[in-house]
């Protein structure tokens, strides 16, 4: 097995690593705690003290929190429907033979790789602008009256894009645990008559739950954090999330006590999501 | 029975596995055809998409009046950057734990005792701060006195654990939520920060990150360390132990070993790691927007400032986001499996 002299280098090697992770998690959170009880605004600077929790109580019971955090929840709970739903039935599509599966599968994932503020800019003017749009054209050649997706349904909106980025993603990886469903599986369910929907239903299914699981823990943790494409298609006043009511904390009142203290709400509410996330993967790292 | 599919399923398949590819790509379609249309004929795209004219105006108008070429080199510096210098932090943490694994803790204090000094040193350096007061912007070697209170402590725990519990950890670190952090690298990255005055010696009333590349790529290689060293790792843990066992018995060193054995064979997982992290680097949208608006802004600011004019410049907006995605989304193809591996930690086999 390994050696002393290799045991010793690997602490060394493993150092800046942890030293330089330790800073980024730590110190942050130090000082993010340190401003939440701090009265701190940008504006006036020299009118510094400390708060107590008026910070929390003050952002707590902003008219806004309290919308901004069923927002927050209710993004999450529409992408990962879009996603995961979309995912399994792409993954059921794509695993099966046809011509062109390579191509079809690279113009699927692409979404996955545009950089957020273009897909929500092109969205927002090339498919969903309420005169020019695609999608108004579509609309009047049905004979309906063309939607004002931004103005009228912001969030939803806010929510396709975004699962439109993200339906690459859960494809992808429910793809890749569909790949490993034993074919014998496969054949023995045929050989006893089992049709497709019961099939999907007993075999497919509970075979990809643990997939679907680990897309949604992932997804979550990244999708709290939505926050460029709410901000370029200037949705933020009437449909902003947890992390957009932060920033604008900070960029528009200035204020730093408050914006530290939404902060920290955040990272509770992420650290409960991580949590079960850590746990799936530490069972996995040990087998 | 895949080898039974009758030709008919089969081109049923095919024409709707190419209808929902096709609907899935069509924005991206949209904004290349967008991209080389004069600006008015944009407009009426839906109705004229094929009878307008193309050109190729867009792109230099582009250039010409925005210098669009300083965001592409910035983004490829910063995406870069941050990739090899994550890279050199990362190899070396990879191949210990992958070749030198801690067994068990290094420290074997049960639990409660870590609890009590993690917990105690919170709270004593919260009284500290309390009793002075809060204000530390006239008292910044206190400051940094109750971060490391603050700090060292959680710190050394996490430095003893076990390879495995260290390895979650680092990964952990990559699911913290930015809103979080936002405020205090706002504050670190801008000199109005409250604990960058002048105090005596040190004059930092003048410290600035904000906008440059210095502040920049050690950020961006700060978010992307935990996947760099997460996807190392695995590509590392494949390397068969037998092949250095093998090179131990003809008498290599460590040097020797680590070089003309290790390196050749991790070159391979290296350059997907770099792939994935240069995908995620380029795109990134929460810190550029939030901490760059000129000299080190990279694509993703550029484009957000076609949201102030609302509808005004389709034609150029197209055109620049075509050249912000294309390199990009082909290299992306070329990710599939790391994308995967990088992304699910393992989760998923």
């Amino acid at each position: 097995m390994a050696t002393r002299q290799g045991q010793a280098l690997g602490r060394l090697a493993l150092a800046p690593s942890v030293a330089v992770l330790a800073i980024w998690a730590f110190v942050p959170l130090a000082l993010a705690i340190y401003y939440a009880f701090l009265h701190y605004n940008l504006q006036d600077p020299d009118n510094t003290f400390y708060a107590g929790w008026s910070n929390f109580y003050y952002f707590v019971t902003d008219p806004f929190f309290a919308r901004d955090l069923v927002n927050t929840i209710a993004l999450v709970v529409l992408i990962l429907v879009i996603t995961v739903v979309g995912g399994v039935l792409l993954a059921l599509l794509l695993d099966r033979p046809f011509w062109g599966r390579g191509i079809v599968r690279v113009l699927i994932i692409s979404p996955f790789f545009i950089m957020p503020t273009v897909s929500a800019l092109v969205w927002k003017n090339l498919m969903m602008h309420p005169v020019y749009g695609l999608l108004a054209q579509v609309w009047r050649d049905f004979g309906l009256k063309p939607l004002d997706w931004f103005a009228s349904i912001p969030l939803f909106s806010v929510g396709i894009v975004v699962g439109w980025q993200w339906l690459p993603f859960a494809t992808l990886i429910l793809l890749t645990a569909m790949q490993s469903l034993d074919e014998e599986q496969k054949e023995a369910s045929q050989l006893d008559g089992a049709d497709p929907i019961s099939y999907f239903f007993y075999i497919v299914l509970p075979h990809l739950s643990r997939a679907i699981t680990v897309v949604i823990l992932i997804e979550t943790i990244f999708l709290l954090n939505v926050f460029a494409e709410i901000k370029v298609t200037s949705v933020g006043g009437f449909a902003g999330n947890l992390t957009y009511l932060v920033f604008s904390q900070l960029n528009d009142a200035n204020d730093v006590g408050a914006a530290a203290a939404g902060g920290l709400i955040a990272v509770v509410l992420a650290n409960i999501v991580a949590m079960f996330l850590v746990r799936l993967i530490g069972r996995n790292l040990e087998a | 029975m895949a080898r039974r599919t009758t030709l008919r399923q089969k081109s049923l398949t095919t024409i709707l596995a190419w209808a929902i590819g096709l609907a899935i790509f069509f924005p991206i379609l949209w904004t290349a055809m967008a991209a080389f249309k004069s600006e008015a004929n944009a407009y009426t795209m839906p109705q004229d998409w094929w009878s307008t004219p193309w050109t190729l105006e867009n792109f230099s108008i582009v250039q010409e009046r925005s210098n669009y070429l300083r965001y592409v080199f910035n983004t490829t510096v910063i995406s870069i950057a941050s990739t090899l210098l994550g890279l050199a932090i990362a190899v070396p943490a990879a191949w210990s734990m992958a070749f030198q694994p801690e067994e068990r803790a290094t420290v074997s204090w049960p639990g409660y005792v870590w609890l009590i000094i993690i917990l105690g040193s919170f709270a004593a350096a919260g009284a500290i701060a309390y009793s002075v007061g809060w204000g530390m912007a006239d008292r910044p070697l206190l400051g940094l006195a109750l971060i490391l209170l603050f700090g060292v402590p959680i710190t050394a725990w996490v430095w003893t654990r076990r390879t495995g519990d260290t390895l979650l950890w680092m990964l952990s670190t990559k699911m913290m939520p930015p809103a979080g952090a936002l405020i205090p690298i706002y504050l670190i990255f801008n000199r109005n920060g409250l604990i960058f005055k002048d105090w005596g010696p040190i004059d930092l009333r003048e410290w600035n990150l904000i906008d440059t590349f210095t502040g920049m790529i050690p950020l961006m290689m700060l978010l992307n360390l935990p996947i760099i060293i997460w996807m190392l790792y695995t590509y590392f843990k494949e390397i068969p132990y037998e092949i250095l066992e093998a090179a131990r018995m003809d008498g290599a060193g460590l040097f020797k070993e680590l070089w003309n054995v290790l390196a050749p064979m991790a070159v391979p997982g290296i350059a997907s790691t770099i792939l994935l992290n240069v995908i995620l680097a380029w795109n990134e949208a929460f810190w550029t927007l939030n901490l760059t608006n000129k000299y080190a802004a990279p694509l993703s600011f550029f484009i957000s400032e076609y949201s102030s004019p609302e509808g005004q410049f389709w034609a150029k907006l197209s055109a620049a986001s075509l050249m912000a995605i294309a390199p990009i989304m082909v290299l992306g193809w070329f990710s599939q499996k790391q994308l995967v591996r990088g992304l699910t930690f393992g989760a998923v086999k």
